[in-house]
């Protein structure tokens, strides 16, 4: 029998999944000799040309990470699923959209002028922006179009499994694998390699349901140790947040950033954070209510830090934008 | 005329009775509003806001008992805190916090209620139709 073949690709996505493949470590050998990896422009030479001379259904797993913010993005996520019997999003940026998909609170207009007009380290005195088509001597060169929203990678194609994680934790990444190549697979559209129940109930931190009378920003104070961060102030995402990483970042003291998304029977993190957040404010008065929760700087961009373009409302409405 | 669409969420023990006083007691008002009862005005999540949003509303009435009185002693000031924040998160996503209304209305205030409703339609009117990312993005 033939060995499966496994392909990885990255989207838009900072490359951290890519490593977080090769952190499960020396199983890494046994899994490249029980599967044939036929496409991972990361780690081996290979051509898209050589993917679109594939069967369709050929590949039998591709662990795809990154969210879909270019045309590139988007047709290799459909070439991809074409030539795949199992497509997996691999990590929260396909699964959820990530730190690309905080771009949704802006337009492509205000990202473009940003980056090349108006940062400091800019020097461009012609106003040139990129272009998707260039006349050289040579002929035409060409690149890929930046879209005005970023996609998750359910929104422009179909998804068998999620895997959740900026990165993936390497344990789960594992046991994803370990169950694709026993033919243990679960149910199709399951989140797989995680918990069923929120950060919290891992956490080791104490907990003593403390109401809080102000936030603090992680440079203003230095917490005690062992007590609950949010209950000494400091935002901790992990009342909103799927369990499965063993409470790595809250167990050294720093809070949960959110990385694993909404818990099972959520669909918006955001939202959730938000009702978690309001039931530990220590005031009846509505104006110090509000003075408390203004220290929250940015409350979209903190508590979708992983799941913008996963939510509910996706992305900030603007006159300006396109779809 | 634009007619909006509100979806009112309201507690049980007052708000939601209160709009039956209004009817009971004839009030005539807008009938922009289309009226779910919750057990407490806490038990509405915020998700249940923006789902209402994403799914064709213009406005969300909030309704509770006022400070003080909630039936389990402090359900309002959760849900106080819940609009506080939910409000700014709303002005990031470029949507105009005018149109989540919270209100405290008894279940001796049916004429309350009647205004609320009256008022909330027209300052919704002027302001036209929500226009939503995330709504044309799914179509």
């Amino acid at each position: 029998m033939s060995k499966p073949k496994v392909a990885l690709y990255w989207a838009a996505s900072c490359g951290g999944c890519e490593i977080a493949v090769l952190d499960i470590g020396d199983r890494i050998l046994p899994l490249t000799e029980a599967v044939d990896i036929v496409f991972w422009p990361c780690a081996i030479d290979i051509k898209y040309d050589e993917v679109r001379a594939m069967e369709d259904d050929e590949i039998d797993l591709c662990l795809f990470n990154g969210a879909i913010r270019n045309s590139e993005n988007e047709e290799m996520a459909k070439l991809l699923r074409q030539k795949s019997k199992l497509l997996v999003a691999y990590g929260s940026c396909a699964y959820e959209g990530c730190i690309p998909g905080l771009a949704n609170l802006k337009t492509r207009k205000e990202i473009l002028r940003r980056n090349y007009i108006e940062i400091p380290s800019m020097d461009n005195p012609d106003g040139i922006y990129p272009q998707t088509r260039t006349e050289v001597p040579e002929g035409i060169l060409e690149l890929p179009e930046l879209y005005d929203t970023v996609y998750t990678l359910d929104q422009v194609v179909d998804v068998d499994y999620y895997v959740p994680g900026c990165p993936p934790v390497a344990d789960q990444t594992w046991a994803v694998l370990e169950a694709v190549l026993e033919g243990n697979l679960p149910e199709k559209g399951s989140v797989v390699g995680a918990g069923t129940k929120i950060v919290c109930d891992d956490c080791p931190l104490e907990k003593k349901e403390t109401k809080i009378s102000r936030f603090f920003r992680p440079h203003e104070i230095i917490p005690e140790p062992d007590i609950c961060l949010l209950e000494q102030g400091i935002y901790c995402a992990g009342i909103g947040t799927r369990a499965g990483c063993e409470a790595l970042c809250p167990s050294v003291g720093m809070p949960c950033r959110g990385c694993y998304g909404p818990p099972p029977e959520v669909f918006d993190q955001g939202a959730k954070i938000v009702s978690a957040l309001g039931s530990i404010i220590d005031s009846e008065d509505p104006d110090e209510v509000d003075r408390i929760m203004e220290q929250i700087p940015c409350p979209a961009g903190l508590f979708y830090r992983f799941s913008l373009p996963h939510s509910i409302l996706r992305r900030k409405t603007t006159d300006d934008y396109k779809d | 005329m634009f007619e909006p669409k509100i979806v009112c969420f309201l507690c049980k023990w007052c708000t939601s009775a209160g709009a039956d006083l209004a009817g009971t007691s004839r009030l005539k008002y807008r009938p922009n509003g289309v009226n779910i009862r919750f057990m407490c005005s806490s038990r509405v999540d915020p998700e249940h806001i923006l789902w209402a949003f994403h799914e064709g509303a213009d406005g969300v009435l909030i309704g509770g008992c006022h400070p003080g009185d909630c039936h389990y002693e402090d359900g309002n000031y959760k849900t106080q805190a819940r609009i506080s924040l939910l409000n700014r998160l709303l002005d990031d996503f470029g949507i105009d916090t005018k149109r989540l209304r919270l209100e405290w209305i008894s279940a001796a205030e049916g004429a309350k209620f009647a205004n609320v409703m009256n008022e909330f339609t027209e300052e919704l009117r002027s302001k036209g139709p929500l226009k939503l990312a995330a709504r044309e993005m799914a179509k």
